[in-house]
């Protein structure tokens, strides 16, 4: 049978009786529809990591030490002399103490605001950049005496300058945990995200020995490093791993003391998880879509019940199984092809609509990341395709069922 | 010589719960090239069964038929459809176009089947709409012709695949007198440029416009012979055995 002619046939089927044909494809619409929403939410948030690790760079690698609790630790400046010892492998390395803090100035709170305790080696004054990625607007970095001396000092995000010191902070006061700060630096703005609260343009760093009396700790617990490149980022979590080991003697490695996580790992952790959640999603939409293919298998069956004397024709006329067959397999696939394209149509908007009422609020949460739900070409050609195979599935049946008819009793049948 | 069809002691039995029927009972026909033979019997008479298995629409239970030299008797779905397609054009009582094609769509069906290219399946299409008078109404649907240029479509239809057999069963029984009897002239007229018709009717009025008619009684023939024979058209429960004998 002519493939060009069941298909005309098979829109013509659908346009006559448009009812019909928009309640026998709502499954595959719903189902289809949902599939792309949570793939492109699922995209926008893999993206939103993306950028987050781009950002922060692909060699940055996070050192998380809890010890055993006896005050066993290693020093600040053990972390120095590694990085020093392993020169190919590893760039730098600086405390990186989370302060939880309440940022204030003059009347106004800042409670959303990240401050992290550092050293002066967080700052590569030949790249002018910080390890995690910041460059300095104006002022200057913490040094070695401001860590020594415990000043009161910190260097701030663009977001801060704008909202408390109307862009001119520099040498001003603000008060973290009712302790007074100068600002000595402001970080030049991410322009690629938004300033929002919260973001990455929203934080504060200060002398991590200061930072540690403020949050009344007594050993750094976190270190950021950074490895020479992307490609030792391996190779560096290893060597600090090892550095660890030996220094807390570590034999049977059934009590961890530490953690080392480098940024790729981090993001694939958080993509598999993620992954996880947007497979159990899609599962779920795939009820839908087989619900769907039975609703059209129902009208098939129903079609060519209707349609027995028209059968009847074509086999007098000369046509045969297979022409029969294809020709109600390819209009079950229109029918479910055009009931896919519907969906991604659908879904596109829904997760436009979606995206753009979550993207605010994800945004400040991931640090100012841009939220872009849009579906992957793979995940439209791939809905695409599942709705054609559904209706081509769930239309042999019926199909089967018209092709196996007699002719004579089709002839007759009124 | 070969006969164009050839039906040899030709047995239909159904079997209808306890009951066996008989609808063909040992019949032999035989048509030739140019004929117009009309198969002529009331209901229950067994035309309907001749005109299935004449039409491969059904296969006897026994006994054997050629159409155009090939047993055609013991094939499959597939194999029938494909004679039907090469030697056989249909014409119902009913038309049967299918209502959502356009009428040269229609008529384009069996050439489609027969895997014909496009352009060749709209020349022929449109020379057998031609052939009928109705080459202006390609693009109509059917349900907006009247049921005289509708049968007329669908002897368009059955001679587009240039068959053997134009096979005619009561074409003119949906249709007012007169333009049946418009069709049936159309049907003579194919007779006469050279077209094999087989006509398969109750009504006598119509058969004696073929030139030969075939009288089914109860699944066997009681009358084979010249159309303007007076015996020919003795209505059956009056005919006796002795008359199959012809």
């Amino acid at each position: 049978m002519n493939f060009e002619q069941s298909f005309r046939l098979a829109i013509k089927s659908l346009t006559t009786s448009k009812m019909r044909a928009l309640l026998t494809m709502l499954g595959i619409i719903i189902g289809v529809g949902a599939v792309i929403v949570i793939l492109s939410l699922g995209n926008g948030l893999t993206g939103m990591v993306q950028q987050q690790v781009d950002k922060m760079g692909i060699n940055m690698i996070q050192v998380n030490i809890w010890g055993r609790g006896d005050g066993v630790m290693p020093d600040p400046q053990d972390m120095y002399d590694l990085v020093e010892e392993n020169p190919d492998v590893l760039s730098g390395v600086s405390p990186y103490v989370s302060v939880n803090a309440v940022v204030r100035h003059g009347n106004d709170k800042y409670d959303r605001t990240s401050l992290y305790g550092v050293s002066e080696i967080m700052y590569n004054s030949a790249q002018n950049c910080t390890l995690d990625g910041e460059t300095l607007e104006k002022g200057r970095f913490i040094s070695y005496l401001d860590v020594e001396r415990r000043e009161a000092v910190c260097v701030i995000g663009a977001y801060l300058e704008q909202e408390a010191f109307g862009g001119d902070a520099l040498g001003k006061q603000l008060s973290i945990n009712g302790r007074s700060f100068t600002v000595i630096g402001v970080l030049k703005r991410n322009a690629d995200l938004e300033m929002l609260p919260g973001s990455r343009d929203d934080q504060i760093y200060l002398p991590y020995e200061t930072a540690m009396e403020v949050i009344g700790s007594r050993w750094v617990n976190f270190y950021i490093c950074t490895s020479t490149t992307g490609e030792t980022a391996d190779a560096a979590k290893h060597v600090i791993g090892s550095w660890l080991n030996g220094f807390f003697q570590v034999e049977d490695g059934e009590w961890s003391e530490w953690v080392v996580q480098t940024m790729a790992e981090q993001a694939n952790q958080i993509n598999a998880m993620m992954g996880v959640a947007m497979g159990v999603l899609v599962a779920i939409a795939a009820i839908s879509l087989l619900v769907g293919g039975i609703g059209i298998m129902n009208i098939m069956l129903v079609s060519v019940t209707e349609r027995t004397r028209e059968i009847g024709v074509r086999k007098s006329l000369g046509a045969k199984r297979r022409d029969i067959r294809s020709q109600f397999v390819i209009e079950a696939g229109t029918t479910s092809a055009i009931g896919g394209l519907l969906g991604i149509a659908l879904g596109y908007l829904l997760a436009k609509g979606i995206g753009a009422l979550l993207g605010g609020m994800l945004s400040q949460q991931m640090g100012g990341a841009v939220f872009d739900a849009t579906p992957t070409l793979g995940a439209i050609a791939l809905s695409f395709g599942v709705s054609v195979g559904i209706g081509v599935l769930f239309g042999y049946l019926p199909a089967n069922k018209a092709a196996k008819l007699n002719p004579i009793d089709a002839l007759r049948y009124d | 010589m070969e006969h164009l069809i050839e039906l040899k002691d030709v047995y239909k039995i159904y079997q209808m719960g306890e009951e066996t029927v008989h609808a063909l009972d040992g019949v032999d026909i035989t048509i030739d090239q140019g004929e117009f033979v009309a198969i002529v019997g009331s209901s229950g008479s067994g035309k309907s069964t001749a005109m299935n298995i004449i039409g491969c629409l059904d296969v006897p239970t026994s006994g054997s038929y050629h159409l155009g030299g090939v047993d055609v008797s013991t094939m499959d779905d597939d194999q029938q459809a494909e004679i039907r397609n090469k030697m056989l054009g249909f014409i119902f009582q009913q038309y049967n176009l299918i209502p959502k094609l356009t009428v040269q769509e229609n008529v384009e069906l069996p050439l489609l089947y027969a895997g014909v290219s496009a352009a060749e399946r709209r020349e022929r299409a449109s020379r057998s709409l031609k052939r009928v008078g109705l080459e202006s109404k390609g693009k109509n649907l059917p349900s907006q012709l009247s049921g005289g240029q509708q049968q007329r479509v669908s002897i368009a239809r059955a001679l587009a695949g240039d068959p053997s057999v134009i096979l005619a069963d009561e074409p003119t029984g949906a249709l007012d007198s007169r333009t049946g009897r418009e069709v049936l002239g159309f049907l003579k007229k194919l007779n006469r440029e050279g077209d094999t018709v087989v006509l398969i009717t109750h009504d006598n009025s119509i058969a004696v416009k073929a030139d030969r008619i075939v009288r089914l009684q109860d699944g066997r023939i009681i009358y084979d012979g010249d159309a303007h024979d007076p015996r020919a058209v003795v209505q059956p429960h009056d005919g006796e055995e002795e008359e199959a004998e012809v």
